[in-house]
């Protein structure tokens, strides 16, 4: 194995601060994302719980095609194909914007959404039944009887998984580096172009990873050692 | 309404160009020259899952065994994997393993080797769960009749515990069928990135095109889906059951 090891390389200079930068586009885009996700994801359950056939048809649909299409394709559907299908103004807006990582931002939470919708869905379908009918019956209609009663009871349950489609977020806005996003992976490339020295280069960028996947593993464990057993009052 | 109608005509003008590269996005220069497009991505699909299995059937059951220094590296495999992005192992494969191997190593092959790498540590969760999920008065029955751990465990747990985790195999080749598409990135000339040659050589239609292999994707991946449902619906029936169950 002809290579010699310069790990000076990674922290001196410019290169550290390309890292942390990195870290800092992947942590926006991911933080941008899964707030777009979690509003969308919410109105696809309820969409899907609606009761009302078109309106369950759609969401059963867009779940189902977002879940069986690879993100790379979505990614490049939205950054090179969506301009015929955009309405105007949105476009107007979207040229103004940082046209790579806005894409990314879209494509990113609505494939994650169409996850989230199936972990609400599993988790309000897990609240026994006659929760709905008792507060329908106090008076509640069926939009406040999910906003008061059933989505705070099925959101304490389901937040573990859902902190766990969060990581995969993170993991997966590195597909965001092949439109040119200068998120964490983009930026481990570009130092191993400049330095001819990768393997510095991917460890760094793996290990960064590797502590984000490991906090937040270890936030679920917390939460659900401190919450989910006190919580489920049923 | 004319603005309309001109946008919705839009829609419908540029489908040649589908047509006329449909081939090319099926399987590549094939026959004439290298196999790529769809039949690439499933080549790699169905290598990888084989591969993976067995990487992921040993890791999984390393990971139960008692003794340390067994369940410990296959812990760290397997939180190492699960903790990286798929691009991320991608690029090791595709960087390092020149330099280990002292010679230069064609994509696809490194490619394959990171799919089978990465898809093992999801599947050796699969087993750990599949194994732990076999009732333990089937092990205890099978060492009271003589067998040994690795008799009981090859001949009574194992075909259990293995046949409950069709449905989950399926649908993790289900995922690594979508994961296929990062291997564009290292310029595998599989099915994403012959939809992103027929653009650059056309200069036209990217929606259509996109379009069109994501339907080819969705076509496999909702199939394979709607099996492993299904499977999973009538397996629940033959399970081995514990007292406490009945």
């Amino acid at each position: 194995m002809n290579y010699t090891f310069n790990w000076a390389l990674i922290f001196a200079g410019e290169y550290g601060r390309w890292f942390v930068d990195g870290l800092a586009v992947t942590l926006e885009l991911s933080g941008i994302s899964i707030l777009f996700a979690l509003l969308l994801g919410t109105l696809l359950t309820v969409l899907r719980l609606s009761r009302v056939r078109p309106l369950v048809w759609f969401s059963a649909a867009y779940v189902e095609f977002f879940r069986n299409t690879p993100l790379m394709v979505q990614i490049f559907f939205w950054y090179f194909g969506s301009d015929p299908i955009l309405p105007d103004f949105f476009k107007k807006w979207l040229y103004q914007q940082n046209i790579e990582f806005a894409t990314a931002v879209i494509a990113l939470s609505t494939y994650t959404a169409a996850f989230i919708a199936e972990e609400l869905r599993s988790g309000i379908l897990s609240i026994p039944k006659t929760q709905l009918e008792a507060s329908r019956a106090t008076g509640l209609t069926f939009i406040q009887a999910m906003r008061y009663v059933i989505l705070p009871q099925a959101f304490r349950i389901i937040i573990p998984p859902l902190i766990s489609q969060f990581l995969n977020l993170i993991k997966n806005s590195s597909l965001a580096m092949t439109i040119g996003v200068m998120e964490l992976t983009y930026m481990a490339r570009q130092v191993e172009a400049h330095t001819f020295h990768g393997f510095e280069a991917f460890t760094v960028s793996t290990l960064i990873y590797l502590s984000l996947s490991l906090l937040v593993s270890f936030i679920i464990n917390q939460y659900n050692k401190h919450f989910l057993h006190i919580g489920s009052r049923r | 309404m004319e603005h309309f109608w001109q946008w919705f005509s839009g829609l419908f003008a540029n489908w040649g160009v589908v047509w006329n590269n449909f081939d090319y996005l099926l399987v590549g220069a094939y026959p004439q020259g290298p196999l790529g497009g769809l039949a690439m991505s499933i080549v790699m699909a169905v290598i990888g899952i084989f591969g993976a299995f067995w990487i992921g059937l040993a890791a999984g059951l390393m990971r139960i065994s008692k003794r340390p220094w067994l369940s410990w590296p296959a812990l760290i495999y397997i939180e190492i994997i699960r903790g990286t992005p798929l691009l991320m192992v991608i690029f090791w494969f595709y960087f390092f393993a020149p330099l280990l191997m002292n010679q230069s190593v064609p994509e696809t092959e490194s490619a394959i080797a990171a799919f089978i790498v990465f898809t093992g540590a999801y599947i050796a969760e699969i087993v750990r769960a599949g194994v732990l999920a076999i009732p333990k008065g089937q092990m205890e029955a099978a060492r009271g009749s003589g067998l040994s751990h690795t008799q009981a465990m090859v001949h009574i747990i194992l075909p259990q515990a293995l046949r409950n985790m069709i449905p989950s195999f399926v649908n993790q080749f289900v995922s690594l069928t979508k994961d296929t598409s990062l291997a564009m990135i290292i310029n595998v000339n599989e099915l994403t990135l012959a939809a992103r040659h027929v653009y650059t050589r056309t200069m036209k239609a990217p929606m259509e095109i996109f379009l069109t292999i994501a339907l080819l994707y969705f076509a496999i991946c909702w199939v394979l889906t709607a099996f492993s449902r299904r499977l999973e619906r009538s397996m629940a029936r033959y399970q081995a059951r514990t007292s406490h169950d009945r």
